[in-house]
This record gives structure tokens, C-alpha cells and sequence, in this order.
């Protein structure tokens, strides 16, 4: 029997149940939409980052207490909680060790339990500011530039002035009709004159880089306490040829502030673009891997709606199979018409999950603000996963078809 | 008229196209046991018109099914143009359905979701004829059962007498040798049956050989040899003498 006769067949005989045909594919296409839709955002997300996206400013290496993926396990992040703090006594002593070795060291703590909000003039922000308190360095460090007013400097740091430059949606929020700069603001229970406005910096994964407003990190021990906090230091080498030797020296002062004995560890974490990026691809993988998994079952799951669906129709059609097979249709014409129907609400299904797939990974892409990409290999994957599953779990069903007995499937009322 | 000399020689002579030796059939229901066949002989050559008759329940339609190679018998030899039917494989089997036999039931036995000229299609389809042929055969099978003008309904669309030509058309598209119709007119009315009975004379006249299970003597009428059934045995196997096979021509 040709080809396209068999494929004609299919086509009528699904389109003469519609809505159960859709249904079956329904399985099929949520299966592939999972897989596509989550490799095609990873896969964006890695290619950009592999293309040069910087975690941090570039060339920059960072020490800090706990390391990228602390949520991983309950065990390990016990291990880091009991770590010491890095204190700014011990960071002040990397400072000074290191002078002469780097231009920018940056030392800097985070808010993150304070739940800062900035109040002008009764116009208040979110709750959510990103509060830190730092030197001069903090913009090099983190990739920020300065829009106007002035950065942060090391007078600033020494004289613990209530100082603050405020990131974008802080400005935009607070004086939407004036500068800025010289107005005084409250901020969690605390005066601050804003001296300087920060230049918009966009989302990085999905989260705004622009509600952020930084101060000397003196200002900020005194006003919200130095007890349980630890200091991130990031330092950024003269050169990158200077780069591994900077590192291997910041390792040796970070080992001397820490006071660490010759046989002891490292009692820090080492953060560079280069750990950054193997962390985010181990990440990525625990993530592909999930995603394959439970579109795995979610295939599987469909699989047997096909399956059934296919069995219920041979019972329905056992008489027009009685029909054919006595105007001269062999068994294996059978096999094939069946085979092919399966095959068709599987792939048909397939090809709708993988475009859907796309564009859903895609917007995720675009809402992280990376390129898009199509996942080829996947969607070829997902096409021959899709034609398995048809010939597979449709093969049973199919079979029953053509080993019907013809006299017997014809007196089938 | 041609068939003159045709009804010279009634009685056939020479190589059979089928020939049935002993066949019987069982069906086992439950406990019970039902002889449908009893040892059945018949021996059939070409461009026969054969009716056979029947009680109901005397084994006519199993009979008819064993001969279009849908059913098997329990014991006996089955030989199909001198090919022995039970050492046939599924291909074979399908290709004798296909080519060779065209078969018409009582219950028509359209698809129902197709219309008139993909039915007549579909033997041509499995015989791996391709579209346009396909269409052009279909088309003149149609035609040559007065049905030009409905190929494109379905067949809930048809008269119960036109959905029977439209199974005829699909019965002898692929120009078999024999055409099997069990019962052919028994869901039609009498008028009706008399035109379903005219497209079977005329297959017959050009040179098909054609079965026809029937209960009513008034349409056996139309064949050249009827044999009667009872309880799964041959009752009688009887040439019909020239005169009255001429009327049966005249009359229909
Ligand atoms: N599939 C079957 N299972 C059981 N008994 C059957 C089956 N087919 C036919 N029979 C029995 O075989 C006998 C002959 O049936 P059939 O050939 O259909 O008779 P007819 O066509 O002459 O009316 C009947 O008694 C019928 O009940
Ligand atoms: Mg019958």
C-alpha cells in the first residue's frame, strides 16, 4: 500500500474523533513542552554565559564565606554555617597585605536580613532594597558605573559618613521630578544624604540590578551592627596577565588574615568567573536532568493514553477492519494503518510540544535578557522520542487490529 | 443471443475454479457444539451462476465465507484454481480476496465515514493501484451501476438499493472472477432487489462467475444452478433446464 494512502487514512480516521484525538496528543505535547521549554532556557542561558556574560566585574576573583550553591544539600550547608565569618578586622588585614598587588579590593556586606526601604518625603520604595555597605571599589567590582554625582571614597569609609549611592529605581521612585543628589532619606531607621546615582544596569536573571543602594561599610557596621555578618572581598589584579599571580598572592593574605596554619584549609571560598561558570553549569545539568526525568514520565504517562486510546479504537473499528481485510487488505496493511495513527498523534503532538517549547523557553530567554536559541538536538530528540512512543505503545494495539479474525470482526456488531 | 450457446452446454465441463471436498465446520459454544457445515462437495467452474438456498441457520452464509477465503473450514480440502486454500499464507489469502473474489453482503458493508467513490477505491487501494487509475476505475464501476451521479455521498446519504450498487461497484472494480453476494437483496424491497438482480445478470453475461446465497426462490430464479442446504448438508445441486433459465433472463 503507498505511503501517502496509509497517511491519508490516519488523517481521516483521527479527524473523525477530534476531540479525542487531541486530548491523547494533549499528553504527548505537556511531555515534550517540559524537556523543550526548560533545555531551550538553559541552553540560552548557557550560551550566553559561555559567551562571556561576567558574574562579576572582569577579572575579577572574590573570597567570601559560603560558596555559590549552599542550598544544595542540608549537610554541607551546615558545614559552611559553622565556618567563622569573614570579620572586617580580618578583611581590613587582607586590605593592607594586599596593597601594591591590586588597584581595587573591595570589601563589602550585605543587607539582606534588613529589609530596607527607602522613605522620601512620604514616598516609600519597595521593601526590598539590596542594601551594602562598602568602599570606592564596589562599582568596579560589580560591574556598575557611576550615572552622575559621586562613588563612594575611602574619606567616606574612614569618617563612617551616612553617605549613599542609589541605584536607578531608587531615583526614579523617590524624585521622580528632582535630583537626588544632596536630599537626605530615611532608610530602615537611618539618615542617609544621597551623593551619587548609580547607571541602569537591567535584570540578571530575572532580578534587578538597580534596586540596590551601596555606603561606606563603617556606616553600615555602626548602624545595623558588625556581630554575625561576614565580609566579601573581591580584588581585581593590574592586569590579566597578572591575573593567576594576584590570585595565588590573595589566596596566601586571605590564609595570613584568617590565621590559618600552614596544614590547615582554606576556610574560604574562591570565586571566580571561571567557578562561577562551572557552577551555574552544574546547576544547569541537576536542572536538565530533572527536566528529563519528569518529561520522561510525563511521556510515559502519554504513551499509555495512546495506547489505551488506540485499543479502544480498534474495538470501535473492528468492523470496518472486517470491511477491508475482506476486500483484500492483508494483515500487515492493518498493522500499518494502526501503527501509523499512533505515530501520527505522537509526533503531531510532539512537533505542537516542541514549538510550544521554544517559544516558552524562549520568553523565559527573554525575560532573563540573553539570546535565543533553538534547541535542534533536543527538538530531533523529541521527534524520534515522539516516533518511539507511537510505535511502541501504538504496536500492541495494532496488532490486535490485524490479527483479527475477518469473519469474525465483520459479524462484530 | 450469444448465451445460446452457452445454455447448449449447461452443464460445465473441465478445470474447476473451485473445488470444496468434504468441508465442515464446528463452532464450539460453551458445551454446546454447532455443525454448521457437515461435509460439503461442490465443484464450481468459471462463469457459473449459482444460487445456493437455504433454511435459515443451514449453513449458507458459512458456506459462502469459506469459499471467499474469510473463513476456514474445520476438515475437508479447499482448492482455489487448483491451489490448495489451507497451505495459503495471510498475503496470499488477501490477494485472492482482493483480485480474485468480490464480495457483496446483505448488510452492504460500506465505510461509513467515506463516500461512494473512496468505498469502490478502497480494493484498488490494497491492490497498490495508483490515484488517478484508482479514481478513473471507481468512477466507470460507479457508472456501470447507474450510480455516476452519487459518488461523492456518503453511504447514509444512499438509498438502501443504492448502497448495494455502490457494494457492487466495489465487489467487481478490481474485475475479479467471482463475485460472492450473500443475500444480497435481502434488506431491499422487491423493486429494488429486481434492479440489484439486473447488475448481477449483466456481470454474469460478461463472463463472471457469480454465487448468490439466497432464501427466496424468486430470486435463485435468476440462476443457472441452485443448491439447496439443509442442516449443513447438500439437499440437491440442480441445473435449471434451458426453457426456464431463458425466461429468468427475459423476466428480469
Ligand atoms: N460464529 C459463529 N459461532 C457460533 N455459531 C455460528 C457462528 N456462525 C454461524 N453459526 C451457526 O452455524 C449455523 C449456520 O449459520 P449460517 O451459515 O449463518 O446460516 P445461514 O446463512 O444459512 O442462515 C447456524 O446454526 C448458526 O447459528
Ligand atoms: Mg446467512
Amino acid at each position: 500500500m503507498l505511503f501517502r494512502e496509509i497517511i491519508l487514512m490516519a488523517w481521516s480516521s483521527l479527524g473523525a474523533n477530534k476531540l479525542r484525538s487531541a486530548l491523547t496528543m494533549l499528553g504527548i505535547t505537556i511531555g515534550v513542552f517540559s524537556v523543550i521549554s526548560v533545555m531551550t532556557a538553559i541552553g540560552a542561558l548557557q550560551n550566553s554565559i559561555e559567551s562571556g556574560i561576567s558574574f562579576l566585574g572582569s577579572n575579577i576573583f572574590q573570597f567570601a564565606k559560603y560558596p555559590v550553591n549552599v542550598d544544595a544539600g542540608g549537610e554541607t550547608k551546615k558545614k559552611f554555617q559553622n565556618r567563622r565569618n569573614i570579620t572586617y578586622r580580618q578583611a581590613l588585614r587582607y586590605y593592607e597585605l594586599m596593597q601594591g598587588n591590586a588597584p581595587e579590593i573591595c570589601l563589602k556586606t550585605f543587607g539582606r536580613d534588613l529589609k530596607a526601604q527607602a522613605v522620601y518625603n512620604g514616598v516609600k520604595t519597595t521593601p526590598s532594597l539590596t542594601v551594602v555597605g562598602t568602599n570606592g571599589s564596589f562599582l568596579t567590582a560589580n560591574a556598575y558605573t557611576l550615572g552622575y554625582g559621586r562613588n563612594l571614597n575611602d574619606e567616606d569609609v574612614e569618617l563612617a559618613r551616612s553617605v549613599l549611592v542609589v541605584g536607578k529605581m531608587i531615583e526614579r521612585r523617590l524624585f521622580p521630578h528632582e535630583t537626588p543628589i544632596g536630599k537626605v532619606i530615611r532608610m530602615s531607621g537611618h539618615t542617609f544624604t544621597i551623593v551619587g546615582v548609580l547607571a541602569e544596569k537591567g535584570t540578571s536573571f530575572g532580578q534587578s540590578q538597580d534596586d540596590i543602594c551601596i555606603m561606606p561599610i563603617t556606616r553600615f557596621f555602626e548602624d545595623y551592627g558588625e556581630a554575625n555578618r561576614t565580609v566579601n572581598i573581591a580584588t581585581q589584579p593590574f592586569s590579566t596577565e597578572l591575573y593567576n599571580r594576584t590570585l595565588d598572592k590573595g589566596i596566601g593574605a586571605m590564609r595570613i588574615a584568617r590565621g590559618l596554619r600552614a596544614n590547615q584549609e582554606n576556610d574560604f571560598e574562591i570565586y571566580t568567573n571561571d567557578s562561577l561558570k562551572s557552577a551555574f553549569i552544574s546547576v544547569a545539568g541537576v536542572v536538565r536532568i530533572g527536566a528529563f526525568v519528569i518529561s520522561l514520565i510525563a511521556l510515559l504517562a502519554a504513551g499509555i493514553g495512546i495506547m489505551n486510546i488506540m485499543l479502544v479504537s480498534v474495538t470501535e473499528r473492528t468492523k470496518e477492519i472486517g470491511v477491508r481485510k475482506s476486500i483484500g487488505a492483508r494483515s500487515r496493511d492493518i498493522l500499518q494503518q494502526f501503527l501509523t495513527e499512533a505515530v501520527f498523534i505522537s509526533e503531531a503532538g510532539g512537533i505542537l510540544g516542541i514549538i510550544l517549547g521554544v517559544i516558552g523557553g524562549d520568553l523565559l530567554a527573554l525575560w532573563l535578557k540573553v539570546d535565543l536559541i533553538f534547541p535542534y538536538g533536543w527538538a530531533i530528540a523529541g521527534l524520534v522520542v515522539c516516533s518511539a512512543i507511537g510505535i511502541g505503545f501504538g504496536f500492541y494495539p495494532a496488532y490486535r487490529a490485524a490479527a483479527l479474525d475477518p469473519i469474525e470482526a465483520l459479524r462484530y456488531e | 443471443m450469444e448465451t445460446l450457446d452457452e445454455s447448449l452446454n449447461i452443464r460445465p465441463h473441465g478445470r474447476s475454479v473451485i473445488e470444496i471436498q468434504d468441508i465442515t465446520k464446528r463452532y464450539v459454544m460453551g458445551e454446546e457444539i454447532v455443525h454448521a457445515l457437515r461435509g460439503v462437495s461442490l465443484r464450481i467452474h468459471r462463469n457459473e451462476y449459482i444460487a445456493i438456498m437455504g433454511p435459515s441457520g443451514s449453513g449458507k452464509s458459512t458456506l459462502m465465507n469459506m469459499l471467499g477465503c474469510l473463513d476456514t473450514p474445520t476438515s475437508g480440502r479447499y482448492e482455489f484454481n487448483g491451489k490448495n486454500v489451507a497451505e495459503m499464507d495471510d498475503n496470499e489469502l488477501a490477494e485472492i480476496r482482493n483480485r480474485e473474489i468480490g464480495f457483496v453482503f446483505q448488510t452492504f458493508n460500506l465505510l461509513p465515514r467515506s463516500t461512494s467513490l473512496r468505498n469502490v477505491e478502497l480494493p484498488l487501494i490494497y491492490a497498490g493501484i495508483n490515484p488517478e487509475k484508482r479514481e478513473e476505475m471507481a468512477a466507470h464501476a460507479l457508472q456501470e451501476v447507474g450510480l455516476a451521479d452519487r459518488m461523492n455521498h456518503k453511504p447514509n446519504e444512499l438509498s438502501g438499493g443504492q448502497r448495494q450498487r455502490v457494494a457492487i461497484a466495489r465487489a467487481l472494480v478490481n474485475n475479479p472472477s467471482i463475485i460472492l453476494a450473500d443475500e444480497p437483496t435481502g434488506n431491499l424491497d422487491s423493486k429494488t432487489g429486481g434492479e440489484i438482480m439486473a447488475v448481477m445478470e449483466t456481470l454474469y453475461q460478461r463472463g463472471h462467475t457469480i454465487i448468490l446465497v439466497t432464501h427466496e426462490a424468486d430470486i435463485a430464479r435468476h440462476a443457472r444452478r441452485t443448491v439447496h442446504l439443509r442442516d449443513g448438508l447438500i439437499e440437491s445441486d440442480d441445473y435449471l433446464p434451458l426453457m426456464e433459465s431463458e425466461f429468468a433472463i427475459s423476466s428480469s
